[in-house]
């Protein structure tokens, strides 16, 4: 079973902080997993270097998705990374201006971020800048919205036959 | 006070069309005898995708035996099948394949739309989800509920034997019906 495991935390966050300073912006532990945010500009040396050192090694990607924070206009995406070597698990967080919206691929690091990452730019609009094959993968390929951002209103726009004063709107 | 439901009973022999009968003899019209062989023998097709499709299996089992009203036989190609049971939400990224399937079937051919959700696209007013499949191929016969009862069901295909028994053999060549088919861009 898994246990947090405030050590590993220290470490991480030590070792990180070693190696990329204030590149680090925030870290503090989040329904018990350590939560680390890290400037864009680093977000792929700061991976492969949780992938590849010795004493940290997660080497396994869980899962990886977008963000969308409306009031601050920000786009961002985070990363659940799963050391099986330590049993200890992460998130790794960055973000960016939604005038910006590209981020590096980690498809180099983990193979496993490709299908993910095609899902977060599906929804989010994220562009991975040397990724493979972005294009959309659970949508309708015409589709030209990011459904899953905070401005895209919930209810189909196609829909003629809803009168609001019906739904007390 | 209770008001007993009458329950769906299908006739144990077909109904006679108009016609003239003598010893040994009955004559009708082409169109009559036509329409009665062919609403007696639908053969449907399920496009079962969520609920409804288990109300539809629940509506072929032996509990309500939609084989009583001759459609005995699923056909699982469109190219053999008569009727196009529609049933559960379609996704958007469905819809195409949807609208292959109903362009395979051969002539003539009704549609059945069963549902909330493939009537209207149902609670699923959201932008993955076709909103009716009215909107990629003509639909004959729209049963509402979410999802409906087998009875419903049964009803419905009652709905689609009249319009199959009723309908002119000359209706597939009509311009309307042509111009029903061009609105879906289908040749």
């Amino acid at each position: 079973m898994y246990q947090i495991d405030p050590e590993r935390n220290r470490l991480v966050v030590d070792k990180l902080k070693g190696q990329f300073n204030e590149a680090i912006e925030k870290h503090e532990v989040l329904a018990d997993m350590l939560c680390i945010s890290v400037k864009k500009e680093v977000i792929r040396h700061c991976l492969q270097y949780l992938r590849d050192d010795k004493d940290l090694q997660f080497n396994f990607l869980t899962t990886l998705c977008g963000m969308h924070y409306p009031e601050t206009n920000q786009l961002g995406v985070v990363y659940h990374l799963h050391s099986f070597v330590n049993n200890h698990r992460i998130r790794v967080k960055t973000a960016t201006q939604i005038s910006d919206p590209t981020f590096p691929s980690a498809t180099t690091l983990w193979p496993s971020a490709n299908w993910m990452e095609r899902e977060t730019y599906d929804f989010f609009g994220i562009q991975f800048g040397d990724h493979p094959n972005l294009q959309r993968i659970l949508n309708v390929d015409d589709m030209t919205d990011f459904p899953l951002r905070k401005d895209f209103p919930l209810e189909d726009q196609t829909r003629e036959d809803k009168d609001d004063s019906m739904f007390g709107r | 006070m209770s008001e007993k439901l009458n329950p769906i009973i299908a006739p144990t022999v077909a109904e006679t069309p108009e016609g003239i009968s003598g010893q040994g003899f009955f004559a009708t019209s082409i169109e009559k005898a036509v329409g009665l062989a062919r609403k007696n023998s639908l053969w449907p097709l399920p496009f079962a995708t969520s609920c409804c499709g288990i109300e539809f299996m629940a509506t072929m089992a032996s509990h309500y035996d939609l084989a009583r009203f001759g459609s005995e036989r699923l056909s699982f190609s469109p190219r053999q099948s008569d009727l196009l049971m529609v049933m559960g939400t379609v996704a958007k990224k469905m819809g195409p394949v949807l609208r292959e399937i109903y362009i395979q079937m051969a002539e003539p051919k009704w549609v059945i739309a069963v549902g909330a959700c493939a009537a209207s696209g149902g609670i699923f007013d959201t932008y993955s989800v076709l909103q009716g499949i009215d909107r990629v191929i003509p639909v004959d016969v729209y049963v509402p509920g979410c999802p409906p009862r087998p009875e419903q069901i049964i009803n419905g295909i009652l709905k689609i034997q009249d319009l199959v028994g009723n309908e002119s053999l000359r209706r597939r060549n009509s311009k309307e019906y042509e111009d029903l088919m061009k609105k879906y861009n289908i040749e």
